[in-house]
């Protein structure tokens, strides 16, 4: 069996052109990871440039309002560039510097993947395009013109369901063509074996800073850890310290769309079958032939049909749990956190704060809850607004 | 001897593909005999995916026809036992795996041994990945049909060793369709195969002239066509039987 599983789940189903590319990545990165100077200097520029550490906030209000568990907030919505997406892109993108490339391609689903690249590129003097569904160039226009202030190129990509899985084909369609000068900045937890890895350890600084933050504060570890799924970026940085700690629970909010009885649901765990796709096996929104199904939530993030290979594992393994929030859920949360905390949260975090809502009030008032608060609202404003009948347009 | 290797016999081989369904299944096994009457060697039965991710524009659109044609697996097996019905052409099926997973590997298997299939090839199964399948394939007669592309350099030979069927060089970077120019030095690839194994090469990815064919046919044992196939079906749709029968005529006459 092939390098980089999770159980069954993970691997390299990628096309012979890519493998090559694939095996030198996994070299250059393993000597990387270890290298000082790499290490200082993306430090560095996570600090100084991006804001880390970021905030661990307690959410009072929001609290005392729920009656049960104490609330934090791990606040990477207040990250340079407003997600957590930055602490991969900066790891990925200093990488590539150093690997002699001058370009990153990347995939973006609501655009705050993109942003970032797009950032880290002007950052560092690398070129730089984007792959970005048609239906989320529509509903994300603001995204697509920031990315384009920052010098980037933006495809609008038209193929197939034009969303974030058409994205992820096309960069790889791209780089798969040209890989000499070009690294492909994956987003997410997901895709062939290294980039699961890669990811997972770029993000991983959100749980051990939330780990040593809570200790801090609490003097003990949460109850529960929780964020928002699609591919699982977020997720997985803010359970990868805590997997160890068999008495935190690890949950994951998916997105449920318009309910998980429905074909209009993001829901993976809770309607998808495992399968092999996107240079992964894990589990997939699927018929019964095996085509990938189209997809849907409001949040643009989530909207993917797959999850990264290690969530499928932990599912596997009952060390996390997953668990599906509709649309609806979703937005009033979003409405409840701008109204009790003043903070505006992206509408994939909403789902994290949807399904707290749910549980803290049964949770005992001595334990915590750490939400990972994964981007800022600013992006859904016009379609949360639209979504109560509001007609705005950004 | 192989079906397979009887179509790579003291001949260069003309292989082209399709996929099925596009227009529709009836057309399909209507194309495939033209095609075998044109002269063609062995056939590429292109089995439809919503995320062909290794295809351009070209196939990717034919994917979309066929599976908005109603195209199912089942359908893609109904076709080939129409084709058995009147040829023993070799076919060999393109697919990408989730299709094959999703239906079970021994019964896919199984399935293209009684249609008599006698290959698979799958874009997104590279060799670290192949054992997946191997055992089962072979229990079946199947040729898994390895890929080598212009990157692949040191891995060229641990590939060919293993290689049933016919190798298939991919000529190009990137992904399926039409080429002006191959720049690729295959020469070096075909040399570095033929090191290791007699099984035979043949060059996709990018041909459409004859010219380019004949040129793929002096280095290697045989070409592979696919885009413009594909395009010519996309332009006369369910009247491109005679169309497919030109094209393919003439690409075989200059190999």
């Amino acid at each position: 069996m092939s390098r980089g599983r999770y159980g069954i789940h993970g691997g390299q189903y990628i096309s012979e052109t890519l493998m090559n590319e694939l095996i030198k990545l996994e070299k250059q990165y393993e000597f990387y990871k270890k290298d000082p100077e790499f290490n200082a200097e993306l430090t560095k520029l996570l600090n100084e440039y991006a804001g880390r550490p970021s905030l661990l906030y307690y959410a009072e209000k929001m609290t005392k309002d729920l009656g049960g568990a104490k609330i934090y907030l791990k606040r990477e919505d207040l990250n340079h560039t407003g997600s957590h997406k930055i602490n991969n892109v900066l790891g990925q993108a200093l990488m590539a510097k150093k690997m002699g490339k001058t370009r990153i391609i990347a995939e973006t689903g609501a655009g705050q993947h993109g942003v970032a690249t797009a950032t880290a590129a002007a950052l560092l003097g690398l070129e730089c395009e984007i792959y970005m569904g048609k239906e989320d160039t529509d509903r994300q226009a603001l995204n697509v013109y920031r990315m384009e202030l920052l010098g980037a190129k933006v495809h609008s990509v038209t193929s197939g369901t034009m969303t974030l899985k058409d994205a992820v084909n096309e960069t790889m369609r791209e780089w798969s063509s040209r890989v000499d000068d070009t690294l492909y900045v994956l987003g997410s937890v997901m895709g062939p074996h290294p980039f699961p890895m890669i990811v997972r350890d770029f993000q991983s600084v959100i749980s051990r800073e939330a780990k040593q933050q809570i200790l801090e504060k609490e003097g003990k570890l949460p109850a529960a850890v929780v964020a928002c799924v699609g591919g699982g970026s977020n997720a997985m940085g803010m359970f990868y310290n805590f997997i160890e700690d068999k008495e935190v629970k690890l949950i994951g909010c998916e997105a449920a769309g318009r309910g998980i009885d429905t074909k209009e649901t993001a829901a993976t765990i809770s309607t998808g079958r495992l399968g092999v796709f996107h240079g992964m096996k894990s589990y997939f929104c699927q018929d019964e032939d095996g085509q990938i199904a189209p997809v849907y939530s409001i949040s643009a993030g989530l909207d993917y049909p797959g999850i990264g290979p290690e969530h499928a594992y932990l599912h596997d393994i009952g060390r996390a749990q997953y668990v599906p929030v509709t649309d609806d859920e979703a937005v009033d949360a979003f409405e409840y956190l701008a109204r009790t905390e003043g903070i505006i949260c992206a509408v994939e975090s909403a789902h994290a704060v949807a399904h707290v809502r749910k549980i803290a009030g049964s949770m005992s008032k001595e334990d915590s809850i750490i939400v990972c608060l994964s981007g800022r609202g600013d992006k859904d404003v016009a379609a949360i607004a639209r979504y109560r009948g509001v007609e705005i347009y950004e | 001897m192989s079906k397979i290797a009887k179509a790579f016999e003291n001949k260069k081989a003309f292989i082209p593909f399709l996929t099925v369904g596009d227009p529709n299944g009836d057309k399909t096994v209507e194309f495939v005999l033209e095609m075998e009457r044109a002269g063609a060697d062995l056939v590429e039965l292109g089995i439809p995916f919503s995320d062909p991710t290794a295809e351009g524009v070209v196939i990717q659109n034919a994917n979309i026809r066929a599976l908005s044609g109603g195209m199912k697996l089942s359908g893609v097996f109904e076709v080939v036992r129409k084709i058995r019905e009147k040829t023993q052409i070799p076919l060999v099926f393109l697919t990408y795996l989730n299709p094959v997973f999703h239906y079970g590997y021994e019964a896919f298997f199984a399935k293209c041994r009684e249609l008599g299939v006698d290959g698979m090839i799958c874009p997104d199964l590279p060799y670290e990945e192949r054992d997946e399948v191997a055992d089962i394939a072979k229990k079946y007669d199947v040729d898994l049909i390895a890929l080598i592309a212009p990157t692949s350099e040191e891995r060229i030979q641990m590939i060919a060793k293993e290689a049933s069927g016919y190798i298939y060089i991919v000529s190009s970077m990137g992904v399926t369709g039409v080429r002006s120019k191959i720049t690729t030095d295959l020469g070096k690839i075909v040399s570095a195969i033929r090191q290791v194994t007699d099984v035979p090469c043949a060059i996709g990815f990018g041909i459409s002239t004859p010219q380019q064919a004949k040129e793929m046919a002096e280095i290697a044992d045989g070409a592979i066509v696919g885009s413009a196939i594909v395009k010519i079906i996309a332009q006369y749709g369910e009247k491109a039987a005679p169309h497919v029968y030109e094209y393919v005529k003439l690409m075989k006459e200059a190999l």
